[in-house]
């Protein structure tokens, strides 16, 4: 299915929720919509879905007008972050529910068949005769998700689906959801407030902070390049360092006196722009860039550890520097006393500039695959 | 402060026949004085019974809780000297911020004096001084849960301060800072701090010693690094790191090495059938005549910008038998989707399980 | 948000029609006879606010309306208190919750009139168990002809009555409460009266309020019960509110000051509760919380 908001702005009272945006969806693909919360993540997917009319603009779907037609008269499938599920009916009813729908309404044997398959792909087929109330907040979830998958609306709206999970259900439920997904058969738009699982998604991804649509564009892409400092911002976890700078000589002079060679421009360099104004612009420095270890050409950025952050497979190392506070992400587990010494070593090419404006100057090219 | 021993089971219900009965199964645990440790667990897997128990909100239906080698199963929290944070804030409404933090030693007698004194150091601990005066009623979710914690770090003479998921509804932007101030103030105060969560972070950041529980048991005891490198059972290796470990069946077959069924030139660990676990960090690409080099062919490849996330089937046909995941460092090539691979699982920190253990995991997830 | 079409207003037709004919159009007749000196059904006379005046100057309506008063505020000061005590000795959960439930709940089921009967014989010093037995202690009392007495029977009777009705909102407020709130105070090592005054008093608030515009807007339209016991008496010693207002609509067919007095009486119900409403908020809420610089 086509879907295209066509200059769609929403405000509730003088308040504006959604500044004025254009966005065509992909077809068949999937689409990220990350944000913070309030970003106007669900006012845009409401407008999608027809449960609220945008103040201006239009939406079309395969190039017809729909703004204002209401939810019921269009076919999609909608996804809450609660797991909302009807309490009386067992799981079987509750995901045929969509299928008996007069408009819609199967042969028996078809509805069975359909619902056993769903089912079995999000892994609840052996509880189809519970009630909703004696599974667990990750069962629930996946009968949500079966009942708005199980009719194959044309287009797919999931409002962070997975944000009231542990992170391990998460990750299981994620895995499935984007096996279902790459099928193809729908288009589907899925709200999160999490960079990482956007990346884990795939697709395309819609960047919004604060009402606006700062970028829309294939993820990694975006990831990789981001337009703006906003959109680094918003497209990091952990969060880019972002260091004021100034151009003078050839070098960018940072907080702390410390000096930052300007790469030459070459085959590992994207270069955004060649004019903006660098007088007072921003470095970003991924986290992941950051490594105890050092290699030639590196610069060298002295501090202490304010807190080692260990998740697992990574640790992020929270550090005190004459630069300001930067994040460190270091693969495996480390152990950091508070207060302790720390040497971070980072390859100047693998950071990104921005000009005065906030905008892309250069990031590094993309890995070779 | 006191150096606690459990050595107890608990069930809910009367006369528990199977494992399935216990909300905890009998287990020995100790937690030594002035340690921070952490609880980690799955929902369901004992681990507030476990913290209610020491802090005597719940009497075990068999065995004993000691404090310092003196038997306090029948004493109440308060004769235990126990403070506790619980998942949601919980403060008085109609009190201030200070009088709240003052609240636990007021009950007890403390001097006005040393109250005051207490509550301003917990105050400027937590950051709440500049709140001391203000109704905790209208403040925010955040404030309020400083306040509950403050409220159980501010008597100095507790046997331990208990804290029950205390970090669940504070915005994540402020978690990490909170992590810190909560390790600040055990460096600071030397109390015995026992933490119950469900968060892998907060565990292994917390924690000089972290328990890890499934299904009413313990399942391995250790600090950050030991449980990430060596994981005593298949289902720690799950549970800590995004994603998890990978499990491989394995086999010595007449001295030679099969892992998923295929023949690989390393020299068994171990007779019979076993399973091979290896963290998606150590699997690792390489050529098709290196030492215990596997056959796969990738069939998912996530740019997590840090690093690439490979998801393969081993094996070179379309149906591999085993799914494997590896995550291959930013700044190497790496293969594209369909392509056939080589890697290797085999290393120093490959680790080795019984099928019986891998078993109890999957009746897990 | 544009509603998807008007269909939703018919539904709501039939509330309007019943709330039309049921209220708005007897109270536009009660205004019209307060402004009116209704002779004979064919002759009436607009006469201003002279109603309202006379009523105003009437004495004996002061009366009553200062013993209404004082009748409303000890109902409320007994009433609340001891429901919010029967409240806290309620059993939480369990077979005894729910029988203590259903005994509790009881005087609540007993129409109007039957308690006032109930409490006339139960009064009686000839064969009322209350007035035999207070008699048999010797204590002159005779609610028929002690005004004392019968003024204490008729706050005594609605006590029995409707003390249950606070009890059940306190019990349901507290049951209300996160157990989390209790394990803390477990903790803190606050004494039992530290919980009531810190925790569950606090967290009454809401539904105390309820109680207490319920009981004030109840009692202050007092009517039947001390009819069946009273009948107003002795003397006028019981006879509030809405029996002297009945009394001169019925009894006397002074429609027109009846009316003027109905208004006024409807009025002040309304600015009391308002008032009452208006300070309960306040309560508890005297020093508002400052909104914090990060929120």
């Amino acid at each position: 299915m086509k879907l295209v908001l066509d200059r769609i702005a929403h405000r509730v009272g003088a308040e504006p929720y959604l500044h004025p945006l254009d966005l065509a969806l992909h077809p068949g693909a999937l689409t990220v919509l990350l944000g913070a919360t309030r970003a106007g993540k669900t006012t845009l997917l409401r407008i999608m879905a027809g449960l609220d009319a945008p103040t201006r603009g239009r939406v079309l779907v395969d190039d017809v007008d729909v703004t204002g037609r209401p939810v019921r008269e269009r076919d999609i499938a909608m996804v809450y972050q609660q797991f909302i599920n009807y309490p009386s009916l067992t799981v079987a009813d509750n995901i045929a529910a969509p299928l008996r729908r007069r408009s819609v309404r199967l042969p028996d044997r078809e509805i069975e068949v359909r619902v056993r398959e769903i089912a079995t792909r999000l892994r609840i087929d052996g509880l189809l005769d519970r009630l909703p109330a004696q599974l667990s907040g990750g069962q629930q979830q996946r009968v949500a998700l079966a009942r708005a998958l199980a009719k194959d609306a044309p287009l797919v709206l999931l409002d962070e689906p997975l944000v009231n999970l542990d992170y391990k259900l998460r990750e299981e439920l994620r895995d499935a959801l984007t096996r279902l997904f790459a099928t193809g058969s729908s288009t589907v738009v899925y709200a999160t407030t999490d960079p990482t699982e956007a990346l884990l998604l795939g697709g395309y991804t819609a960047v919004m902070d604060e009402g606006a649509l700062l970028q829309y564009g294939p993820t990694a892409e975006v990831f990789h390049r981001p337009a703006s400092v906003r959109v680094a911002r918003a497209f990091s976890d952990p969060p880019m360092n972002l260091l004021p700078a100034r151009m003078a000589s050839g070098t960018l002079q940072l907080p702390g006196d410390v000096r930052w060679p300007v790469p030459m421009a070459g085959a590992d360099m994207h270069v955004a722009s060649t004019s903006g104004d660098l007088s007072s612009c921003t470095l970003g420095i991924r986290a992941s860039a950051l490594r105890l270890t050092s290699r030639v050409g590196d610069v060298t950025v002295r501090g202490t550890v304010a807190l080692a952050d260990i998740a697992g497979s990574d640790t992020f190392v929270h550090v005190h520097t004459a630069m300001g506070p930067l994040i460190a992400q270091l693969p495996g587990v480390h152990d950091f006393a508070l207060g302790a010494p720390i040497a971070l070593h980072v390859d100047p090419t693998r950071a990104l500039l921005f000009d005065s404006a906030g905008l892309l100057h250069y990031a590094p090219a993309t890995r070779a695959q | 402060m006191a150096r606690i021993e459990l050595d107890l089971a608990h069930a809910y219900g009367p006369n528990p026949q199977h494992d399935r009965d216990y909300a905890l199964r009998p287990l020995r645990a100790t937690f030594d004085d002035g340690g921070a440790y952490a609880l980690l667990g799955p929902s369901g897997c004992g681990k507030t019974t476990m913290l209610n128990l020491m802090s005597g909100l719940l009497a075990p239906s068999q065995g004993t809780v000691r404090f310092d080698g003196v038997d306090v199963t029948a004493r109440t929290p308060q004769q235990r000297n126990i403070a506790q944070v619980f998942q949601f804030p919980v403060v008085y409404d109609t009190m201030t911020v200070a009088g709240n933090l003052a609240f636990p030693s007021r009950n007890r007698g403390v001097d006005a004096r040393v109250i005051r004194e207490r509550v301003g150091r917990i105050a400027e601990l937590l950051e709440l001084n500049g709140l001391l005066d203000t109704r905790a009623s209208g403040l925010s979710a955040d404030a309020k849960q400083r306040i509950s914690l403050g409220r159980g770090l501010v008597r100095d003479d507790v046997s331990a301060v208990l804290f029950d998921e205390p970090l669940t509804v504070i915005d994540p932007h402020l978690k990490w800072q909170l992590r810190r101030t909560l390790k600040e103030i055990h460096a600071e105060l030397k109390l015995t701090l026992i933490y119950v969560t469900h968060d892998q972070v907060e565990a292994l950041t917390f924690a000089d010693q972290v328990v890890v529980m499934m299904q009413g048991g313990i399942v391995q005891v250790g600090s950050a690094s030991a449980l990430y490198e060596r994981p005593a059972h298949p289902f720690v290796g799950y549970f800590i790191g995004s994603p998890g470990m990978n499990f491989l069946s394995a086999a010595n077959v007449n001295g030679t090495l099969t892992v998923e069924g295929v023949y690989v030139a390393a020299a068994p660990p171990q007779s019979g059938a076993f399973v091979i676990g290896v963290r998606p960090e150590y699997v690792t690409l390489c050529a098709s005549d290196a030492p215990g080099a596997l056959p796969a062919r990738v069939t998912r490849v996530q740019d997590l910008g840090a690093y690439v996330l490979l998801t393969a089937t081993i094996g070179h046909s379309d149906q591999g038998s085993a799914i494997i995941r590896a995550r291959i460092p930013g700044d190497l090539p790496a293969p594209s989707q369909g392509e056939a691979v080589w890697i290797c699982v085999l290393g120093p920190h490959s680790c080795v399980y019984t099928t019986a253990q891998l078993g109890e995991l999957e009746g897990y997830v | 948000m544009k509603p998807v079409n008007q269909k939703a207003w018919w539904l709501v037709l039939p509330v309007v029609l019943c709330v039309a004919f049921s209220a708005v159009l007897p109270l536009m007749t009660v205004v019209n006879y307060s402004v009116q000196d209704i002779i004979s059904p064919e002759r009436r006379v607009f006469v201003g606010t002279e109603w309202f005046a006379a009523v105003l100057r009437d004495a004996d309506l002061h009366a009553a309306l200062a013993r209404q008063a004082i009748f409303s505020l000890c109902v409320l000061l007994v009433e609340v208190p001891l429901g919010i005590a029967l409240a806290l000795a309620m059993p939480a959960a369990g077979w005894r919750s729910s029988a203590v439930l259903v005994l509790v709940a009881m005087s609540l089921l007993i129409p109007w009139n039957v308690v006032g009967t109930i409490w006339q014989i139960f009064g009686r010093t000839d064969i009322g168990l209350l007035g035999s037995t207070l008699v048999r202690f010797g204590v002159d009392y005779n609610y028929a002809g002690n005004a004392t007495d019968a003024w204490f029977t008729v706050l005594l009777m609605d006590v029995w009555h409707w003390t249950p009705l606070v009890a059940l909102l306190c019990f349901a407020g507290l049951r209300a409460i996160p157990d989390a709130y209790y394990q803390a105070a477990r903790i803190d090592g606050a004494s039992k009266f530290a919980v009531f005054r810190f925790i569950q008093l606090p967290k009454l608030r809401d539904v105390l309020m309820l109680a207490v515009l319920l009981r004030f807007m109840d009692s202050f339209m007092i009517y039947t019960e001390p009819f069946v016991l009273t009948g107003g008496g002795p003397g006028n010693a019981t006879t509030f509110l809405s029996q002297y207002l009945t009394q001169k609509a019925v009894g006397q067919f002074d429609l027109g000051p009846a009316a003027a007095f109905s208004l006024m009486y409807f009025l002040l119900i309304l600015l009391l509760c308002f008032v009452l409403y208006q300070w309960m908020q306040r309560v508890g809420h005297d020093h508002p919380a400052e909104p914090l610089a990060h929120d």
